[in-house]
């Protein structure tokens, strides 16, 4: 069986970026598998500008970001499979992947970097009420068609959810002579970023119908009409305020779920973002198998994956060369009130002098401290004026202030006394 | 000149036109469809019944135990997955234990085999069985079944014996003609010695257009919920509650590819074509199913859908010659358990039925195994690398959740069976039944049908014909 | 009269206020100031697109403007890109249209497209 130092499911921004960092800490032996026919997962499809703002500090668009890390990759000789799927991890690190030319290969790995990736809620797991004709497609399968293909999926739209994706489409399907008719959410509040409503939305004048889902599909070959109806406090359809749409096709975006299963299949800890449960490294419950980008919790930004997978290409380096300590600390970290949920999950040790806690609010929220409450005791609060799901917050802590180096912290959301 | 024209391409259609395929006929199956298995048949619950429950004497009675009976051979002539499980049916009230000894009695009259199980033995079989579960009747015979590979399968053995096959041909009329038949569909016209009526929900109105019917179809729909496979048991057989006049009720079962079902409702429907999902009714089913199983994780739910079944106004199968007309032969009101018994039906249809108004020759080049379909996931690794050596396109992965290759994909897509649709690809390799339902494969899979069929990518099928998956060419696309 | 804004400049999407004096408030950096006045007096967009490509391993191009370009011009700068044909092998940065509808702006090619017979 072939051995290696070092293997990473996904040539995404993720993967690539991890793999950059490992190489440059001196590890020679890495291979990337990727699904796809080129590195950059799905950033080759996002054709609009907006990434790189942190990483490059210009705006570029997803394929010339991916360009970019690819080259990187290139540049170091990491060698990569393409069009290769991984089937298999064993709890040993024997990773199985096929493709075309290799057949199915097993490799024993050192250490093995998850930078998989996510995939859309779909129709079917939120069970979309009504017919299931031909023009229901997630936000991601329009994009894709479209920017990749050439192909539109209907003249007259209508779009769930007002993720970011979503948005995006709803700018390019006017742009490409398609009639957005309007953007359902069933949240109050908009679950993109504000820029892309008022570049997406506001620009092309689409409506976006906050507290509303759609309540029927209505079409026997393909989609002919869309209910929609505003939801109470429980998200339930109000009768009485139902508004149809003639519309032929419905686009989703409606959240994104990292693609786990392979970890969580050989039994290794998955946490509440789906994801696998992490320490401060990055690393998983199996030693030597390490998480980063949108596999381990969804981002919002391309930046903070590539810092992200920078840590887990770090950590998985030190791993390799027997430098990784894991022993000093033992903190578990959890969100309460207010707070979604908080990564890493559990602090073990010393290496890095900082730990990036990562965390998304429950709602949006105004004038509020994040509050780190260590062993009983606040350590940490940071003023936020406003606070919205869509957004990831990463908050940079010294280690030094965990003194005891056991215990427990617990982020929440504290409001602002107004007389303090 | 037909000598057999069969209404309906479902899994009772599938059937008949099989058995047909044993004797020396000249047979035509149209379907209204662009697919086989595209109604009643490829939306249920999967289920082989083991023929407790229908009332002793009857037909339902009759084919469904005759069917399980065949189920394990046919399926394996067919290469079709099925696993004996068993089902259990579970009493939650003190009342109910009577009735488990009741539909015991019943079950021994219907010749299944069945036990009662105590509560402790039925936690033992179903850990996750609710605290309300008393105990069950136990039939160890029932099982399940993959509903799309039986029928499709059936259908494409019959074709390999010489069966035709017509597509998106919708029965309008049929007409008595001296000693034959025409069959008006929208745009052509058939000829036939005898036409036999499987056309599920439609059933009534085709009889009707050859005599007055005292009996008709009322569609009864029922929806479900599909949950992910994952890793470890969450249940291990078929879990019913009691029947009640409406039905079976709300079961969950595994499926045979490691899915769960939970559901079905049960609605009497005007509509024929109505297969919607609504949220209440779910909600109901959702609520049914945690009386029976405690701690469903829904939150791996990756589908709902519905199904409409032929629920006949007689309560019983209707498996005979019209009155008028002897070489006219209704199948009618197949609904539950319509799919267990369909090999039997077929079986019987042309040996009891068809035998009486035709001479039934042997058809010496018979083969009741169908060509093989290439599994690479059943293969060992070594056996998986020759092939993909071979063949390399077995290498390929399209559909990562559920690993199906490009190879399999173009393998259904050249069969003799017509594979039209992205639906009808997925009922027959799986691609797209994962948990991101064909979020990542779709667009693949559409370029691969408008490659191989030679067609553009705006006219690939998502189901019905004219229901496109991508049907505008943006305003500069061009053809890849 | 008071104009209500949000800013796309980043991700944090301030809330902006601008006074009939244009006085911009509610800004987390200059940047906001400017986008607010801009905005007012003469809003710009990046616009991205894709472009017909022959011969190449995919049919489309996708293509950005170099800089933004007047908001008002973004549909008149779609029917541009929309007459355009390339033919592979493309790379990233090459100008597919040199300063469309002379606004001193070019298209240029965003994603690299190999040549396949």
């Amino acid at each position: 069986m072939r051995k290696v130092d070092l293997l990473i499911i996904g040539g995404g921004s993720a993967g690539l970026a991890a793999a950059v960092e490992a190489y440059d800490r001196g590890i020679r032996s890495i291979i990337i598998i990727e699904r796809g026919a080129e590195l950059g997962g799905i950033l080759n499809q996002c054709i609009h500008n907006g990434f790189g703002l942190g990483e490059f500090k210009e705006e570029l668009t997803g394929p010339e970001f991916a360009y970019r890390f690819a080259k990187q990759v290139q540049d170091r000789n990491i060698e990569c499979h393409l069009l290769s799927t991984v089937t298999s991890v064993t709890p040993n690190k024997v990773v199985t992947y096929v493709n075309e030319e290799e057949g199915s290969v097993e490799v024993e790995a050192k250490a093995i970097i998850m930078a998989a990736g996510c995939y859309e809620r779909n129709a079917g797991a939120i069970g979309v009420p009504g017919d299931r004709p031909a023009g229901v497609l997630t936000a991601g399968q329009a994009q894709l068609m479209i920017n990749k293909f050439g192909y539109l999926c209907g003249k007259r739209i209508f779009i769930l959810g007002s993720g970011d994706i979503g948005l995006i489409m709803a700018r390019r399907f006017t742009l490409e002579g398609a009639k957005v008719l309007g953007v359902a959410e069933i949240m109050p509040y908009s679950n993109g970023l504000n820029r892309n409503i008022v570049q997406c939305l506001n620009d092309y004048d689409i409506p976006l119908y906050l507290s509303h889902t759609v309540s029927q599909v209505i079409g026997k070959k393909h989609v002919e009409k869309v209910e929609i109806s505003q939801v109470d406090e429980k998200f339930r359809p109000i009768p009485g305020t139902e508004k149809v749409f003639d519309c032929d096709a419905l686009v989703l975006s409606i959240g994104l779920i990292p693609n786990n299963t392979l970890l969580s299949d050989i039994g290794i800890k998955v946490s509440g973002t789906k994801g696998a449960e992490v320490d401060q490294y990055l690393q998983t419950s199996l030693p030597g198998v390490f998480s980063c980008g949108n596999v381990l919790h969804v981002h919002d930004l391309v930046d903070n994956v590539v810092k992200e997978a920078r840590i887990a290409g770090e950590s998985a380096a030190r791993y390799i060369q027997g430098d990784l300590h894991v022993e000093e600390y033992d903190i578990s970290c959890a969100a309460k009130d207010g707070v979604g949920y908080i990564l890493p999950q559990h602090i073990s040790g010393s290496d890095y002098e900082k730990v990036d806690f990562k965390l998304r609010v429950r709602k949006p929220t105004q004038n509020v401290y994040i509050e780190f409450i260590y062993n009983g005791e606040t350590i940490k609060r940071v003023f936020k004026g406003v606070i919205i799901p869509s957004e990831m917050e990463v908050i940079s802590l010294p280690l030094s202030l965990f003194k005891e180096k056991k215990g427990a912290l617990e982020v929440k959301l504290t409001p602002k006394e107004v007389n303090q | 000149m037909k000598d057999v024209i069969v209404i309906g391409a479902g899994a009772v259609g599938a059937f008949i036109a099989r058995n047909l395929s044993r004797f020396n006929l000249n047979v035509l199956v149209l379907d209204k469809d662009n697919d086989v298995c595209n109604a009643t048949s490829c939306a249920n619950s999967a289920i082989s019944h083991s023929g407790y429950d229908p009332v002793p004497g009857t037909k339902k009675a009759k084919f469904n135990v005759l069917g399980n009976q065949m189920m394990e051979q046919v399926c394996k002539e067919l290469d079709v997955p099925y696993e004996q499980i068993g089902t259990l049916t579970v009493a939650t009230e003190e009342a109910q234990l009577k009735t488990l000894e009741e539909l015991k009695e019943r079950a021994t009259i219907n010749g299944v085999p069945s036990e009662i199980v105590d509560q402790a033995r039925l936690r033992e079989m179903e850990p996750n069985i609710s605290e309300e579960a008393l105990g069950a009747l136990y039939c160890p015979t029932g099982g399940i079944i993959n509903p799309f590979l039986l029928t499709c399968h059936a259908m494409e053995n019959a074709l390999d014996n010489g069966v035709e096959l017509a597509l998106n041909q919708e029965v309008k009329d049929i007409k008595k003609v001296s000693d034959h038949f025409v069959v008006y569909t929208q745009d052509k016209e058939y000829e036939s010695k005898v036409v036999i009526n499987a056309a599920g929900v439609y059933s009534d109105k085709i009889a009707a257009m050859i005599e007055p019917i005292d009996w008709f179809i009322t569609p009864r729909k029922g929806e479900y919920y599909v949950l992910d496979h994952f890793k470890g048991e969450f249940v291990n057989h078929v879990v019913f509650p009691l029947p009640s006049a409406k039905g079976k009720g709300v079961l969950v079962s595994k499926t045979t590819s490691g899915n769960y079902i939970i559901g079905p409702s049960s609605e009497p429907m005007d509509d024929r074509e109505c297969v919607a999902c609504d949220s209440l009714t779910l909600a109901n089913v959702k609520q049914q199913a945690s009386m029976l199983i405690k701690n469903i994780p829904f939150y791996q739910q990756i589908r709902v859908y519905a199904g409409l079944r032929a629920t006949p106004s007689t309560h019983d199968f209707i498996i005979e010659s019209s009155k008028s007309e002897p070489a006219f032969i209704n199948v009618a009101g197949i609904e539950s358990p319509g799919l267990v018994s369909s090999p039997a039906i077929g079986k019987y249809v042309v040996e009891e039925l068809v035998s009486k108004v035709l001479k039934l020759e042997e058809n010496k080049n018979y083969k009741k195994n169908i060509k093989p379909y290439t599994k690479p996931l059943d293969l060992s690794n070594e056996e998986r690398n020759a092939l993909i050596k071979e063949h390399p396109e077995f290498g390929r992965m399209v559909c990562q959740c559920e690993k199906v290759s490009l190879g399999e994909i173009l393998e259904v897509l050249h069969r003799k069976l017509p594979c039209n649709s992205l639906k009808a690809l997925k009922k027959r390799t799986r691609a797209g039944f994962g948990k991101c339902q064909g979020g990542f494969c779709q667009p693949i899979s559409v370029s691969i049908i408008a490659e191989e069929k030679e067609i553009d990518v705006s006219k690939v099928s998502y189901d019905k014909d004219g229901g496109y998956f991508a049907p505008y060419k943006s305003n500069k696309g061009g053809k890849r | 009269m008071e104009k209500n804004l949000i800013c796309i400049c980043c991700p944090r999407g301030c809330h902006l206020t601008v006074d009939e004096n244009m006085s911009v408030s509610g800004n987390f950096c200059p940047r906001g100031a400017k986008y607010a006045i801009d905005e007012l007096t003469h809003p710009t967009r990046i616009v991205t697109s894709t472009v017909k490509v022959n011969d190449g391993s995919y049919s489309v191009c996708s293509v950005k403007t170099a800089s933004p370009v007047p908001k008002e011009k973004i549909f008149e700068v779609m029917e541009e890109i929309n007459k355009v044909e390339l033919k592979a092998p493309v790379s990233i940065g090459d100008i597919v249209i040199k300063n469309v509808l002379n606004l001193s702006v070019d298209i240029i090619a965003t994603e690299n497209i190999e040549l396949v017979k």
